[in-house]
């Protein structure tokens, strides 16, 4: 019935540290790393704003390209020289929070189970912004376009798609045609809205997606950008001839990587490489690890609602963090309108749909009493029995209740003789009742909720759904007849058990003082 | 942490932020190509000759066609031949290449194109044809060339024009 406390990589234990530096520096409601997928949607904004503008000035043509891009640099240097900079500088910061975003997720585990969707969907995603970033290199045909446009044809002709070379299209001024710059200017336009599709697409299957960084860090990263759009605005590096090979090129290596690989490797290598690697991180999702984050589905049953008890409050909807609760019609006949369903492949049994639903209450009469909605594998009278067997070995004047997290610091270790402890698939499993229930008639003197860290939750939403109906912001709300000082929340990550025994030894401490001892 | 900490940490690493971005995006610089070289490029589309030679059809096949189709009285072979190419630099053969014809039936234009550096300086190239599967190049161009370094020098093949063409001054 309990789920194993997930194994530890070392690289997950230095990423946890740093961003707990990070927080101490941001703080948790700022920290970059906490906003990643929302920084891409920023930058992305940042990038479409500034290329509307240099699109008005731009001019498609051998001739004109060149010129019209110098133009902007020079002439109109105070906005469309900054403009330029800002559309080039944020191109690539797409990049390195795109490919920071990959890495944490991936670290973190959060890219299996119904997770696949975003997961897979972000490869695709990762295609198409580097299609569009060397796409928008040849818009400026300077030698460094010059140079990308011959390497991209070369590495194209290896595959056996076309009746000619394509980079024939590229040996004179002569057989290059005007309309190549329309092309491309099309395609710089397109593409765009196609990774807008598909960023869509990337969120659909998650409730509530933060597409938006804090006012104040989407302030700080412009700021960012454009004081280096001024310390180093962008240049081109002379206009292209088709006659003078490009020798030392100031290379984006953010987009531009690939080309001087294929200096080192044949071309058909670089697509090896290129294939085999985003077949690679599509199919990872089902990969064996060692350090699995969400349970198989034949391991952990999805989610069952139970009609009886459900009265289609739409609470358990509210909270999925993944949309894998829907509403449909009554179909047994009772008097409510309509009754929660479970969409069995966006389920990852996380629980905190059996946190929302108001007949999860503890102090529910009936020994074998159900839910509305609840987990097979971890039954809510079950876990009352467990709280309470555990609640009842307690010895000492000060005993504490901690509830926590699977997926955050293990409260396993904080268990003595005078400190029970309940860990849950995520902490937004559990009914706010349950504290009442443990509080009440001196089961204990003090209760600790701990989880992930804020802002961080593994399953997204779980901290601030607790955070809010702990203070009663949020149904099901902890009643106010629940002492508040003898509750004490503390989000801890893995990385930080000691600071969380810390904060129950001071919790421990406050309540003594309390209690007069 | 004390808050003006914070706001020097966080300087810092928008400092840092901007300065990877800003380092990344230009630096450091690539060399393409060594500064002593030049490149040729081979960069052509032919057609070799048919396989076998064309024929006139004999009255009992021309009886099997449908009418509309009798006014054609030559037939020859779809399938061409193979196109040999190859250049040599100062006597030394730089590239050989067998181009087979594109298509299905074998019965297309054989391309090619290929990026082929070589040191600067003055040099005698020769390239070579054969697009009739016959023993000898039937085109055959020679010229001393100066390619100067980070030059490119375009070889073409034109039919019409008599075969190679060697442009040396390809630029815009």
């Amino acid at each position: 019935m309990i789920i194993p406390i997930p194994t530890e990589s070392f690289v997950r234990r230095v990423l946890l540290r740093l961003e707990g530096i990070l927080n101490k520096i941001f703080g948790n409601d700022l920290n970059p790393l906490y906003y990643l997928g929302a920084l891409g949607f920023y930058f992305f904004w940042v990038v479409v704003v500034s290329g509307a503008y240099i699109y008005a000035f731009y001019k498609t043509g051998i001739e004109l390209s060149y010129p019209s891009v110098e133009y902007l640099t020079h002439e109109q240097w105070y906005l469309g020289g900054v403009m330029r900079s800002l559309h080039r500088y944020a191109s690539d910061a797409l990049v390195v929070v795109m490919v920071l975003h990959l890495l944490r997720e991936f670290i973190l585990g959060r890219y299996r189970g119904a997770r696949w969707f975003a997961w897979v969907t972000g490869v695709l995603l990762l295609w198409m912004i580097f299609a569009a970033g060397i796409n928008g290199y040849w818009m400026v045909w300077d030698k460094l376009a010059q140079y990308s446009v011959v390497a991209t044809m070369e590495w194209f002709d290896w595959l056996p798609i076309f009746s000619e070379p394509m980079s024939q299209s590229f040996i004179s001024r002569e057989v290059l045609n005007d309309r190549f710059f329309s092309l491309i200017s099309f395609a710089h336009v397109t593409i765009p809205l196609f990774i807008l599709f598909f960023l869509w697409i990337h969120i659909m299957r998650i409730s509530k997606p933060v597409v938006n960084p804090r006012r104040r860090l989407a302030l700080g990263m412009l700021l960012t950008l454009l004081i280096l759009a001024l310390v180093k605005p962008v240049l081109s590096q002379g206009s292209a001839d088709m006659g003078i090979e490009p020798v030392n090129i100031d290379i984006d290596w953010f987009y531009l990587f690939i080309h001087p690989l294929l200096d080192v490797w044949s071309a058909g290598e670089v697509w090896a490489l290129v294939i085999g690697l985003s077949v690679l991180l599509s199919v990872l999702p089902w990969l064996p690890t060692r350090h699995k984050q969400i349970p198989k589905r034949k391991q952990i049953p999805v989610a069952e609602v139970h009609l009886k008890d459900c009265s289609g409050c739409r609470l358990c909807v509210a909270d999925c963090p993944y949309e894998a609760v829907v509403m449909r019609p009554r179909s047994d006949g009772m008097h409510f309108l309509e009754e929660a369903v479970v969409v069995p492949d966006r389920c990852v049994s996380c629980g905190i749909c059996t946190g929302a639903c108001p007949s999860s209450n503890a102090f529910r009469s009936e020994a074998g009493y159900v839910s509305g909605i609840e987990m097979p594998s971890l039954p809510i009278s079950g876990l009352r029995t467990a709280m309470m067997n555990d609640m009842a070995k307690l010895e000492g004047d000060v005993r504490i209740m901690v509830f926590g997290c699977d997926n955050a610091a293990n409260i396993q270790k904080l268990r003595s003789e005078n400190v029970a402890v309940l860990s849950l698939p995520c902490i937004a499993m559990l009914p706010p009742s349950f504290i009442e229930y443990a509080l009440h008639e001196h089961h204990v003197e003090g209760v600790l909720v701990t989880g992930c860290r804020q802002n961080d939750c593994y399953h997204r939403l779980g901290v601030l759904w607790t955070e809010r109906r702990l203070t009663a912001q949020r149904e099901p709300r902890l009643r106010i007849r629940a002492e508040r000082d003898r509750i004490r929340q503390y989000w801890a990550a893995s990385a930080d058990l000691k600071e969380l025994e810390s904060e129950l030894e001071s919790f421990r401490s406050g309540l003594q003082r309390g209690l007069g001892g | 942490m004390a808050k003006p900490l914070q706001y020097i940490g966080q300087g810092l690493l928008y400092a840092l932020f901007m300065g990877v971005i800003g380092y990344f995006s230009t630096f450091p610089a690539y060399t393409h190509l060594p500064p002593e070289e030049a490149l040729i490029k081979l960069s052509f589309s032919h057609a070799g000759k048919p396989k076998g030679a064309c024929r006139e059809r004999t009255p009992e096949e021309l009886a099997k066609l449908p009418m509309y189709q009798r006014k054609v009285t030559t037939i020859c072979p779809r399938e061409r031949e193979n196109v040999v190419v190859e250049l040599e630099m100062d006597g030394e053969q730089l590239y050989h290449v067998v181009l087979e014809p594109g298509g299905l039936s074998h019965s297309s234009i054989s391309s090619i194109y290929r990026r082929i550096p070589v040191k600067a300086g003055t040099h005698t190239l020769k390239a070579r044809l054969n697009d009739n599967g016959g023993d000898h190049f039937n085109y055959v161009h020679e010229e001393t060339v100066n390619l100067d370094p980070g030059r490119i020098m375009l070889i073409d093949f034109k039919e019409g024009n008599g075969g190679f063409i060697f442009k040396t001054h390809n630029a815009t």
